[in-house]
């Protein structure tokens, strides 16, 4: 059953303020989302290196009110996969009484995700861990300075995918991870976005879903960001919720093997909408080199879309 | 009472898994310790223990399974081998960082490149500095009874520090040796109950592990881990002496044989030990005051020890199965000549590079380090420190 609002305030703050992440960065957003959609049963997160990582725990201090475990940037499904074979023992032993049913979530950036941490993850559903592997999608490696990632999109100008005189941004497309995830025949895949109401419940409800299910879920949030995006800090939820109007990230899920749509834009707006929000693309909106890749970016967004609409049941 | 039985290295490795009977083994199989995970699963299959195995994808993920697991509140183990144990460089570090008592069973492999699935030390000498004390045992027994010493010395509160159980690849995992296998209930009453120390599934004591740690801490940090060795070599001897009283078989931090009145000392670890102990027996028989320093007992270095046990000799040899590329020597003589110099002992030494990817050590050939170690100490020195042992040149 969805939460009420009422419900989701109810539920132990487990990220607290005062954490280091800038100032209109989607990933504690999300991170508070998904932890208030785990309603009130015990959270134990794993996270990989990376921006959510680095800002949350700066020793002495940490903005973590949660058991909350860091080792290394490739391996958070590992980790949590080693507390969860944990977890299960203790269950076994009596330790943990038998009605108490954990939380145990991994947050990831893209490239703890689509890149050197794409083993693990696949290692980790395939071993049905019980867990949530929440995938904090900004399209780049931020954390160190926007380098590409395979999730950073087609034509996006970052620090080793720059705009240049001849290259107009990242070469290739970036790569389908839900599907990939999807492919995995777990529990719950979901594709989700902190964006503008009422957008924004359908990643709560998500979340909800894949706390509840047992077995693994994997979440991939979009998560804009105004450093590497190049955007004012007050637009997040609104470029999030351009980019699922422009279908440029569709949100749907997988529940059980079932594909829902999630939301359907009434009007389906065009890829440019999205790209002139934001300076990483900003090389795009003039030229003919920049029209080019405009509408090569428009007929992949097309093709995806059609895709997700006929696994979903809609075309 | 223990049984004597037949049994390899692997198997041995395994059977001592079952008698801990660990909360859980995250495993990735790599020649040549495959075997004992491939028996270990079969006992999990079968019901003979109560270990949650998870049967990862790459032995990364089986290390950093490893250490949350043990962080989250289980006991753990693990085996590998060369390029796994290579794979899982950067988590060894943070488990020792983490203060995880993680037992890691290790098959002594060559490294690649190229490709050699056989024994050397290389595996094992290239984390040598990650944080692990580090076992080395010589034969089937010494990799079973390491093993349960290992849990005890790795979990002691004053330690908390992951241990290796180093046994060589195929010489010793894939021997069949006459052992003692002690009975399941001794193991298990030797080796305890683990003991959770801050386990992250107390959900009611939440707190940060891993957190980024930058100049204004990791300084200390890493002097507070520095702290631990010490302690480390304490409990090494004293699980080793309590081992004995319960078994009957004692270990220490060095495992001297014919030592004491000993000119010429060959200094080893692994396997050659065993070797090197039947041609000291056959120059004794001709006269020859020789003598083997096998040091079981890597990490912590137990320098003073080492340093007193050299300190009658006239000269020292060092077997080193691993090249210090670039270093101009193995891997063990640079620590054994610091040991030396510590205590300012100065010693003809020759330090002698052999079996490198299961190249064959022979009697003959501890004979001839032998032959050669006498003229060096009746020159009382050489121009030729650094050897190569059969070596096609």
């Amino acid at each position: 059953m969805p939460k009420s609002i009422k419900q989701l305030t109810e539920a132990p703050q487990r990220i607290t303020g005062g954490h280091r992440l800038c100032p209109g960065c989607a990933e504690p957003t999300i991170v508070r989302q998904v932890l208030m959609a785990a309603g009130d049963r015990p959270i134990i997160a794993a996270n990989a290196t990376g921006c959510l990582e680095v800002s949350s725990s700066v020793f002495p201090y940490t903005a973590w009110k949660i058991p909350w475990i860091h080792l290394a940037f490739e391996n958070a499904a590992a980790v949590i996969a080693g507390v969860e074979a944990a977890y299960q023992q203790w269950r076994r032993k009596g330790l943990i009484a038998p009605d108490v049913r954990y939380g145990l979530v991994a947050f990831a950036g893209d490239g703890g995700t689509y890149d050197i941490g794409l083993q693990a993850l696949s290692g980790m559903a395939e071993r049905w861990h019980d867990c949530v592997f929440v995938c904090l999608n900004n399209e780049a490696y931020m954390n160190t300075g926007v380098q590409r990632s395979s999730a950073t999109p087609y034509g996006a100008n970052t620090t080793t995918s720059p705009a240049g005189r001849v290259i107009p941004g990242k070469p290739v497309h970036r790569k389908d991870l839900t599907m990939i995830m999807a492919a995995h025949d777990i529990p719950y895949v979901a594709q989700v976005a902190p964006a503008l109401p009422p957008l924004w419940r359908h990643l709560i409800n998500a979340a909800e879903k894949a706390f509840e299910y047992e077995g693994p879920a994997f979440l991939n949030v979009l998560s804009p960001c105004p450093l590497g995006w190049i955007h004012d800090s007050s637009r997040t939820p609104e470029i999030a919720k351009l980019a699922v109007d422009t279908c440029f990230w569709p949100i749907y899920e997988v529940d059980h093997g079932a594909w829902k749509l999630l939301y359907k834009p009434k009007e389906k707006l065009p890829i440019e909408a999205y790209l002139e929000t934001q300076g990483r693309f900003r090389h795009l909106m003039r030229g003919d080199q920049g029209a080019q890749v405009r509408k090569e970016m428009q007929a992949w967004v097309d093709y995806k879309w059609e895709q997700v609409l006929k696994l979903c049941g809609e075309a | 009472m223990g049984k004597l039985i037949p049994m390899e290295g692997n198997q041995a490795v395994a059977e001592a898994m079952r008698q801990i009977n660990p909360d859980v083994v995250a495993a990735y199989p790599i020649t040549p310790s495959t075997e004992a995970v491939q028996i270990f699963a079969r006992f999990v299959a079968d019901g003979l223990v109560d270990t949650n195995y998870v049967a990862v994808e790459s032995e990364h993920s089986a290390m950093s399974a490893c250490i949350a697991a043990s962080l989250a509140g289980a006991r753990v183990m693990n085996v590998t081998a060369a390029q796994g144990l290579a794979l899982m460089w950067e988590m060894l570090y943070i488990a020792a960082s983490m203060r995880t008592p993680v037992v890691l069973s290790v098959a002594n492999r060559a490294l690649s490149g190229n490709i050699n699935i056989h024994c050397d030390h290389s595996d094992a000498m290239g984390a040598r500095d990650a944080g692990w004390i580090q076992l080395w045992g010589e034969n089937v027994q010494e990799a079973y009874d390491n093993l349960i010493q290992a849990v005890v010395i790795g979990e002691r509160r004053d330690v908390r520090l992951p241990v290796m159980n180093n046994y060589d690849g195929f010489l010793v995992s894939h021997s069949y040796e006459l052992m003692e296998l002690e009975e399941d209930a001794a193991v298990r009453e030797f080796v305890g109950e683990p003991v959770y120390v801050r386990p992250m599934l107390d959900v009611s004591n939440p707190y940060t592990v891993g957190a980024l740690d930058l100049w204004d801490f990791y300084h200390e940090h890493k002097r507070g881990q520095w702290e631990a060795y010490g302690p480390a070599k304490q409990a090494v001897v004293e699980v080793g002496q309590a081992f004995g009283e319960r078994f009957g078989r004692y270990y220490g931090l060095l495992d001297p044989y014919y030592l004491d009145d000993a000119d010429l000392v060959i200094v080893a670890l692994g396997s050659t030990a065993g070797t090197i102990k039947d041609v000291v027996e056959q120059r004794r028989e001709r006269g020859e005051k020789a003598g083997l320093l096998k040091i079981r007992c890597f990490r912590p270095f137990p320098l003073e020890e080492v340093a007193d046990a050299l300190s009658s000799a006239k000269a020292v040899a060092v077997m080193d199965r691993a090249a210090g590329f670039g270093s101009g020597w193995g891997t063990v003589y640079p620590e054994i000549l610091t040991a030396l110099y510590h205590k300012g002992l100065v010693l003809p030494t020759v330090d002698y590079i052999y079996g490198l990817g299961g190249r064959m050590i022979l009697p003959e050939e501890i004979h001839q380090v032998y032959d050669e170690l006498a003229q060096v100490a009746a020159a009382g020195g050489t121009a030729e420190p650094l050897r190569w042992l059969g070596v096609r040149v």
